[in-house]
C-alpha cells in the first residue's frame, strides 16, 4: 500500500528552462558537508545534496577479518552501501538488496584508485555509507561523503574523489538529477572524478544520448565536480582550521 | 581502543578501583548521565524521526507507516514492529550481516517499553477489524556506539512515536464487495498517553552505576535495564550479560534508576512540546 | 616517497631512511626552542592531492611524486626542512617501526608466543624465549602462566617488514609486563610532542604531577600516580597537547595550564 505516489509531472522543464525544483539546467542542488561527525570512527563525514542525507565512516587500516582474505602487498578496501529503511517513500526492508550490493561495489571501485593501498599491506580499510534520506543521485553523494571520510581518517590518498549525476529531461541536458528527474527523465549518467589527475573513476549510464550530447554531459560533469571538489576542500579546512584551536583556548581561560 | 572485545586487565582494574571510590574514568558520579541531546523530525521522508545523543553514543530512528493485516490473535489492533540495526558505521566491533544477538536484544528491550506502557492504544490503529490495520515500523540505527544503546534507543523511540502523524484513509468498496484502503494526503496525530523511560545500570564488583559507556560496558560484570511508565511504575526489566545481582543490589539499582526518570522524561517532553 | 614501487630490497617500506625520518620527527619538538621573537609562519594545512612543488624540493614524508611534481599524500601540515617538503599527517594509524617502544595488550596465545594488539593494523608477536630469556619447552610450561590474555606489556619492535608482522622484544631495561596504573590513548603522530625536545615536555609533566610514565610510540601511554587527581590532570594535559600539537610555545602554555589547574584544585580542596 503506497502512501505517497510519485507521479510524473506534466513537464520536467518549463518554457523558461526552469526545473521542477526551481533550478536552472546547470545548477547543483544545495550542498552541505561536514567532516569528523562520528566520534568513534577513524574518519567520517556527513553530506547533504538536495534531499540526500548521507553518512560515511571509515575504520582502518586495521587487521583483516577474516584473515585469509588479507593481501600480502596491499590493503583490502571494503565498501558497504546501505539505505536506511526510512530513507525512501515506502519502507525498505533492512536486509541488503541487490541494488545496495551493486552500489557497494561500484562506489568502492570509484574510490579505490584514490587510495595508496600498497602503503598498508595485509590490512583492511572499511568504508560504510548509510543513506538516511534519499533523493536521487545517492551513489554520487555517497562517493563525495566517503572521499571526505577517507581523508579525515588520515589515509594516504592520491587525492579526493568528486561525483555528480548528469542527465537529460524533456530533451535538455541537466546537472545533478533529483529523484523525479531520475525516475522520469531520459538519461542518468553518474560520473566520479579523481583529483588531481582529473580522471574518471566511475561512469555509468542509462537512457538515450547522441554522441554530441554524451560529450556535453562529460564536460558538464567536469564543471560540476569542480564545484563539489572545492566544497569538499572547504569542509576539510573547516574541520581542522586554527579557529577551532583558538576557540578551545578561550574556553580554558 | 582495541578492535577486540577484550579490555586490558589494567584498564578493567583501574575502572573498578575508581568505582570503589565513587569515581569514573570520565569524572562522572555513579548516578550521573552523560550529556543527552534529543532532536525530532530530522528525516522528512519518515513519518516521524528522532536523533538521540548520550555522550558519544548517537542513535537515529525513523518511523514508517503502512497498512496490512493484523496479527490473528488481535484482530482489532494495529501492529508496531521495532527493529535495531548496528552497522559497522557505529563501531569497529560491529560487523555487517544479519542482526546480531545484541541488536536483537536492543530492539526487544525498546519494544517491551512500548508494549507495556500506554504510549499508544493499538486499537486506535484499527482500520477494518480483522482485515486491515495500520502497521508501524520503528527502525533504530546506531550511528555511533559508546555504550548504553538501550536508553538511547528508548528515548529515540518514545520521541519519534510522540511526534508521529499517520495518514487518514478512505475505504473503497469494489463491486464484488471487496474493501480496499487508500491513504489520502491528510494527516492526524497519533494519540500518545505515556512516555516510558528506560534506564540501564551497570555493575562492576559491588558498585552500581548509571549509563555505562563503551569502556565500562567491556568491563561490566552485569547489567540491568529498568523501564518505567509515566506513573513511575515498573513496566519492564531486563538483566543482561552474565554476572549476578543480590536482592539488595536490584532494589538499589531500581532506586538509582528512579532518581533519573523524571530528568529523562522531561528531555523528551521538552523536545516534543512544540509538536503540532 | 610514496612512489608506486617504493620498497627497498628488504621489503621495507621506504619512507626515507630511518635516520632522516627520525631527524625530521625530532625537529618537530624543535619549534619549542625558537624564541617567540622569531615568528615562524604557522604551518599550512594541506589536502590529499594538493600540489606542493614543481621541481625545487625533494619529496619527504607524507608526499608522492607524479609527473615530476610533488603532491601531498595525506591530510596534514606542510613543512619545509632543508631540501625536503614534508606533510606531517594530522591523523593516521600507527605503522610499526623497528626500534620503537610500544605498549600493547595480549589478545591471543600460540603454544610458544603471545599475540599482542599494539593498536596498529598489524598484530605483533612476542616469543616466550624472549620474555623468559631462556629456552621454552611448551610440553612442560604453560605460556599463559607468565603472561595471559588481557595483560599489558611494554616492548620494543625488533623486526617488521612487508613479509612479516612485527616482532617484539622485552630484553631491554624497563620493558616487560605492566602492573597497575592506567592506560591513555593518544594520536600516535603527536607522541613526540608529549615527549618534547630532549624530553622537555614529559619531564615538566612528571615534575608537576609526580606520576610515573611509560610512553609507547604507538600512542599508548601508561601512567601511575599517587593521587587520582594527578592522573586525571595528566589526561587533561595530554588532550590539550593533542589539540595544540602543531602550535608554537606549547611547553610554556602547558606549564601555565598545569599551574592554573593545580591552583583550581587546591581551592576546591580548601588548601590555602
Amino acid at each position: 500500500m503506497e502512501l505517497i505516489k510519485l507521479e510524473k509531472p506534466e513537464k520536467l522543464i518549463d518554457e523558461n528552462n526552469i526545473r521542477v525544483d526551481g533550478r536552472k539546467l546547470n545548477d547543483l542542488r544545495p550542498i552541505k558537508m561536514e567532516v569528523g561527525v562520528l566520534p568513534k570512527a577513524n574518519g567520517s563525514a556527513y553530506v547533504e545534496m538536495g534531499g540526500n542525507k548521507i553518512l560515511a565512516s571509515v575504520y582502518g587500516p586495521r587487521e583483516v577479518h577474516p584473515r585469509h582474505l588479507a593481501e600480502s602487498n596491499k590493503a583490502v578496501f571494503r565498501c558497504l552501501y546501505r539505505m536506511a529503511t526510512f530513507s525512501v517513500d515506502e519502507r525498505k526492508s533492512p536486509a541488503p538488496s541487490r541494488r545496495e550490493n551493486e552500489l557497494s561495489m561500484v562506489i568502492g571501485q570509484a574510490l579505490e584508485p584514490a587510495i595508496f593501498l600498497n602503503y598498508y599491506p595485509k590490512t583492511m580499510i572499511e568504508c560504510t555509507i548509510l543513506v538516511i534520506q534519499a533523493d536521487g543521485g545517492t551513489r554520487c553523494a555517497s562517493i563525495n561523503a566517503a572521499s571526505l571520510a577517507l581523508a579525515d581518517a588520515g589515509i594516504a590518498m592520491r587525492g579526493l574523489v568528486s561525483a555528480v549525476a548528469i542527465g537529460k529531461a524533456d530533451g535538455k541536458l541537466i546537472v545533478d538529477l533529483n529523484n523525479v528527474e531520475d525516475q522520469f527523465g531520459e538519461g542518468d549518467l553518474p560520473i566520479a572524478i579523481l583529483y588531481p589527475l582529473k580522471e574518471v573513476s566511475l561512469i555509468q549510464f542509462d537512457g538515450i544520448l547522441t554522441n554530441e550530447e554524451f560529450q556535453q554531459c562529460i564536460n558538464l560533469a567536469y564543471d560540476a565536480c569542480e564545484i563539489i571538489f572545492n566544497k569538499q576542500i572547504e569542509a576539510l579546512h573547516k574541520r581542522y582550521s586554527k579557529e577551532i584551536i583558538e576557540k578551545d583556548n578561550k574556553k580554558e581561560a | 581502543m582495541s578492535s577486540y572485545d577484550v579490555i586490558p586487565e589494567i584498564e578493567k582494574n583501574y575502572i573498578k578501583e575508581l568505582l570503589s571510590k565513587g569515581k569514573r574514568l570520565d569524572g562522572r558520579a555513579l548516578d550521573e548521565f552523560r550529556e543527552i541531546k534529543i532532536e525530532k523530525d530530522i528525516i522528512k521522508k519518515a513519518e516521524a524521526s528522532a536523533r538521540v545523543t548520550i555522550g558519544n553514543t548517537i542513535v537515529i530512528i525513523g518511523i514508517k507507516v503502512s497498512a496490512g493485516p493484523p496479527y490473528p490473535d488481535s484482530p482489532d489492533s494495529g501492529v508496531v514492529t521495532i527493529n535495531a540495526e548496528l552497522l559497522p558505521l557505529a563501531s569497529s566491533h560491529f560487523e555487517s550481516g544479519p542482526p546480531s544477538a545484541f541488536a536483537i536484544e536492543v530492539a526487544r528491550v525498546c519494544d517491551r517499553g512500548i508494549r507495556h506502557s500506554d504510549i499508544i492504544d493499538k486499537t486506535t490503529l484499527c482500520i477494518i477489524e480483522g482485515e486491515i490495520v495500520y502497521i508501524i515500523f520503528g527502525d533504530i540505527y546506531a550511528i555511533s556506539f559508546d555504550g548504553n544503546l538501550f536508553d538511547a534507543g528508548e528515548l529515540a523511540l518514545t520521541t519519534a512515536l510522540s511526534s508521529l502523524k499517520i495518514p487518514e484513509y478512505e475505504i473503497i468498496e469494489s463491486e464484488n464487495g471487496k474493501k480496499e484502503v487508500n491513504f489520502i494526503n491528510s494527516w492526524k496525530k497519533v494519540e500518545v498517553n505515556d512516555i516510558p523511560v528506560s534506564i540501564s545500570i551497570g555493575k562492576i564488583g559491588k558498585t552500581l552505576f548509571i549509563d555505562p559507556d563503551e569502556k565500562e560496558e567491556l568491563a561490566l560484570d552485569s547489567r540491568i535495564t529498568f523501564t518505567f511508565n509515566k506513573n513511575n511504575e515498573l513496566i519492564s526489566l531486563q538483566k543482561g550479560l552474565s554476572g549476578h545481582f543480590s536482592k539488595e543490589e536490584i532494589l538499589k539499582g531500581m532506586e538509582m534508576a528512579l532518581s533519573k526518570v523524571d530528568m529523562l522524561r522531561n528531555k523528551v517532553i521538552e523536545c516534543i512540546k512544540d509538536f503540532e | 616517497m610514496f612512489d608506486e614501487d617504493n620498497f627497498n630490497e628488504n621489503g621495507e617500506l621506504n619512507n626515507l631512511n630511518k635516520d632522516e625520518e627520525n631527524k625530521i620527527k625530532s625537529e618537530i619538538g624543535n619549534n619549542e626552542t625558537k624564541s617567540k621573537k622569531e615568528e615562524e609562519p604557522s604551518r599550512k594545512l594541506v589536502m590529499p592531492g594538493e600540489l606542493l612543488d614543481e621541481g625545487n624540493y625533494k619529496a619527504g614524508i607524507g608526499t608522492y611524486i607524479a609527473d615530476k611534481k610533488i603532491y601531498a599524500a595525506t591530510l596534514g601540515l606542510l613543512e619545509i626542512k632543508g631540501q625536503y617538503i614534508n606533510v606531517i599527517p594530522i591523523k593516521g594509524p600507527y605503522i610499526p617501526k623497528v626500534g620503537d617502544s610500544v605498549i600493547g595488550m595480549v589478545i591471543n596465545t600460540s603454544i610458544v608466543s603471545w599475540k599482542v594488539d599494539i593498536f596498529s593494523p598489524y598484530i605483533a608477536t612476542l616469543h616466550a624465549t624472549n620474555y623468559l630469556n631462556r629456552p621454552f619447552n611448551p610440553l612442560r610450561d604453560d605460556i599463559r602462566q607468565y603472561i595471559d590474555i588481557g595483560d599489558t606489556i611494554y616492548a620494543e619492535i625488533i623486526s617488521f617488514n612487508r613479509t612479516r608482522d612485527p616482532v617484539l622484544s622485552v630484553r631491554n631495561k624497563g620493558l616487560g609486563k605492566l602492573k597497575g596504573g592506567r592506560l591513555i590513548h593518544m594520536v600516535p603522530t603527536k607522541v613526540p610532542r608529549l615527549i618534547g625536545r630532549r624530553g622537555s615536555m614529559i619531564n615538566l609533566i612528571k615534575d608537576y604531577t609526580h606520576c610515573k610514565f611509560k610512553i609507547g610510540q604507538n600512542g599508548v601511554i601508561w601512567l601511575q600516580g599517587n593521587k587520582i587527581e594527578d592522573e586525571f590532570l595528566v589526561v587533561k594535559i595530554i588532550r590539550k597537547i593533542e589539540r595544540e600539537a602543531h602550535t608554537l610555545g606549547l611547553t610554556d602554555r602547558i606549564k601555565e595550564f598545569i599551574e592554573k589547574e593545580k591552583k583550581r584544585s587546591d581551592v576546591d580542596n580548601g588548601v590555602n
